[in-house]
């Protein structure tokens, strides 16, 4: 829940000649908050001095062995203070520490370095830690390779002590503050004061990154996957998250400042009204209906995108269920979870992508060779279709769950005909397995598939014969048509859902779902862009699936255009080559429309 | 065990030991057996097929990312060896560091 934070006018004028930057990422934790910036950032450490006289040899060394020992009685405290509340998980985390802390072979690493080469401690300390580190995260093994953070962690804190504590303390805050670092690990975010702070930003991480999960459950507002800040941003400057669209604003101008609490005050109001505009149906000011439906993750998020007014689940991302554990979820685990958000909606459709991981650290850590490139390897369906007891035991889940309401299966990533038909013959070996077992399923479950990649929008046509439904993944259909990592910041600027490439690769989606007379709908983060709504109605697109807590502003933009309207935006549009014109051009009409979403 | 005696005081002991609970050497086991192996004045050195580490270290224990099933040799060279050999078996092998083995189905006898 946003809070109107206090701002402080003293920060704006002090920083005012610094200019206003919007920055974007992805959001994982709604809510806007604004408040000073704290940076947390260990590879911004600067070592100052390289090498030393020999004289200073013994100074030197002597600097290693108090920061060690420093570090050692800061850590014995830290893993005094923690309790056994999770599984005793972080006081194992400090416990390793300390070991490493005290290993001997460590230390003498460390100081035959700095003998031999006439460095600093700093210097020292950071490149035997690092290299170390490397050789880590070369082993094949999960665990191990997992202990390079440890080494990092250490490394952070033998610096703070050498470095004489220059760096922000985040366990001694006395104000509100938003922090903004590259990553956030578990024993940093163990730190955090709750009451001072309001929001969090990272540049590494996705959907289901550490920082996410902590945000979320502290009901902070955060953003992650962040284009690069370290060029504008100065410990101190204002910094507003909102969390709800995934933008972060450093040294917000006064007017935006006002606009955002405003902004933030209205979304409080919105949530207090929500029972009325929860009520109110998604229908344009010409009567043509729009259904809106959530996104989510998590069972408990279902009571949520009802909340909002959202009328059923248009993505339901099953990867959870296989995160932050080691053994494979059971059939029954997968069940029980489906089941919980399918009683959530009774009547209202649920839909459920199966399993959408490969290109991230679980599953490439799992790997006897990590593939060079995740994001074109074995992922999503293609490593279903290749570990099928794992696949057979989600979809025979998903049937038994479908017999608790309106279940739909949807599979990602389908890039040809062939994929599709391998996935639909296996949905079939397991409803022959349930009729086996005289298991109860909905036989006529609805079978959709998202479209996200070029060669599946482009052959549309084809696969909607195939199909129950189609879904627009914008996210990753951007990504490959438009061949960029939008978690790079190098290049994330190029990322664009209304780059005239994706907008017709989308428009060909939604004319071969139309006339092979099957639904289509969007499920990508475009459709919680309040901007873009517009557009994707004059498209076409009557079903959106979004994050719940846009739902009611999305409504509310939907109640406050025509469906003319709509299409004239849509056909000026395609008329464009350029998108920055696009873009500039949906923002004046969105500002005419609805003003305060700016 | 095999026992030599290479000088009056200096003793040394080496043993071949399993690697028995299921997710292997990971970091709370390397820990167990480093503060074990800390508490002997002996030199305690562990070996795999390719390397040699310090068995007191745990960065150098944690490299050897030895796996369920793995056979390790530790070496101690002391006054106390023997104790210490005793000692680190009794951990790897009988308590294997107080987490669960593998389930074997053929090998139980009951359900566990």
């Amino acid at each position: 829940m946003p809070r109107k934070s206090k701002f402080h006018f003293a920060t704006a004028s002090k920083y005012e000649n610094y200019a206003m930057e919007i920055k974007k990422g992805i959001a994982v934790s709604p809510g806007i908050s604004i408040a000073k910036l704290l940076i947390i950032d260990s590879e911004d450490y600067r070592i100052p001095r390289r090498s030393i006289m020999p004289s200073q040899r013994m100074a030197e060394i002597q600097r290693v062995r108090d920061a060690f020992r420093a570090a050692i009685d800061q850590l014995s405290e830290l893993e005094a203070a923690e309790d056994d509340a999770d599984g005793g998980k972080i006081k194992d985390i400090f416990a390793v520490h300390l070991r490493f802390l005290h290993d001997r072979s460590l230390r003498k690493r460390i100081t035959d370095l700095l003998q031999s080469k006439l460095v600093t401690a700093e210097y020292a300390v950071s490149v035997t830690l690092r290299e170390i580190a490397s050789h880590f995260t070369k082993v094949k093994d999960s665990y191990i390779s997992e202990r390079a953070a440890d080494i990092y962690d250490i490394e952070r804190r033998l610096l703070k002590q050498l470095l004489g504590g220059k760096r922000e303390d985040v366990e001694h805050l006395t104000e509100e503050v938003a922090i903004v670092a590259r990553e956030l690990s578990p024993t940093q975010t163990a730190g955090f004061n709750r009451k001072f702070v309001k929001g969090l930003a990272t540049y590494a991480g996705g959907r289901t990154s550490h920082t996410a999960i902590v945000a979320r459950s502290l009901g902070i507002p955060a953003v992650v996957a962040l284009e690069d800040l370290t060029a504008c941003v100065i410990g101190g400057n204002t910094v507003i998250i909102d969390g709800n669209r995934g933008i972060v604003v450093v040294n917000p101008a006064e007017q935006t400042i006002r606009q955002c609490e405003e902004y933030s005050h209205e979304f409080v109001e919105l949530e207090h009204r929500h029972g009325a505009i929860r009520a109110k149906p998604a229908i344009t000011r010409d009567r043509v209906r729009i259904t809106l439906l959530g996104n989510i993750e998590f069972p408990d998020e279902a009571e949520i995108v009802l909340q909002k007014g959202g009328e059923g689940i248009g993505l339901y991302r099953t990867e959870f269920l296989y995160l932050n554990r080691e053994s494979e979820p059971t059939e029954q685990e997968h069940y029980q979870a489906y089941a919980e958000t399918v009683g959530v909606f009774k009547h209202w459709p649920v839909t459920i992508r199966t399993l959408d991981l490969g290109a991230d650290k679980y599953t490439q850590s799992k790997r006897f060779a990590p593939e060079p490139n995740p994001f074109l390897g074995l992922r999503s369906i293609r490593f279903c279709l290749q570990n099928l007891t794992m696949f057979k035991t989600q979809l025979h889940a998903i049937l038994r769950a479908s017999v608790l309401g309106q279940v739909k299966i949807m599979f990602p990533l389908i890039s040809n005909l062939q994929e599709m038909k391998q996935a639909r013959m296996l949905l079939r070996d397991v409803m022959e397995d349930l009729d086996e077992e005289s298991v109860k399923y909905n036989k006529d479950i609805e079978v959709g598939i998202m479209v996200e990649t070029p060669s599946a929008a482009l052959t549309a046509s084809t696969l909607a014969r195939n199909a129950d439904f189609l879904s627009i993944g914008t996210n990753d259909l951007i990504q490959y048509t438009l061949a960029v990592d939008r978690g790079n910041e190098l290049v994330s600027a190029l990322y664009s859902a209304v780059d005239p490439a994706v907008l017709r690769l989308i428009r060909t989606v939604i004319q071969d779902a139309y006339k092979a007379q099957i639904d289509v709908s969007v499920c990508g983060e475009m459709a919680s862009e309040p901007e873009y709504i517009m557009l994707l109605l004059g498209l076409g697109i009557r079903t959106m699936s979004l994050a719940p807590p846009m739902i009611p502003e999305i409504k509310q933009i939907i109640r406050s255009v025509t469906i003319e309207d709509c299409n004239n935006l849509a056909r000026k549009i395609l008329g464009m080559n350029s998108e920055r014109q696009i873009s500039n051009y949906l923002r004046d009409a969105a500002r005419k429309i609805l003003p305060e979403a700016f | 065990m095999q026992t030599e005696q290479n000088s009056p005081q200096k003793l040394v002991c080496e043993a071949s030991v399993e690697i028995r609970n299921a997710d292997g050497l990971h970091m709370r086991p390397a820990m167990q057996f480093v503060d074990v192996a800390n508490l002997f004045d002996c030199d305690i050195t562990v070996s795999n097929d390719q390397n040699v580490v310090d068995g007191k270290s745990i960065m150098q224990m944690t490299m050897l990312a030895a796996t369920c099933g793995t056979q390790l040799k530790i070496k101690a060279e002391g006054s106390d060896a023997q104790q210490a050999i005793e000692a680190l078996r009794d951990l790897v092998e009988h308590k294997h560091f107080d987490e669960p083995t593998p389930k074997k189905n053929k090998r139980n006898t009951k359900s566990g």
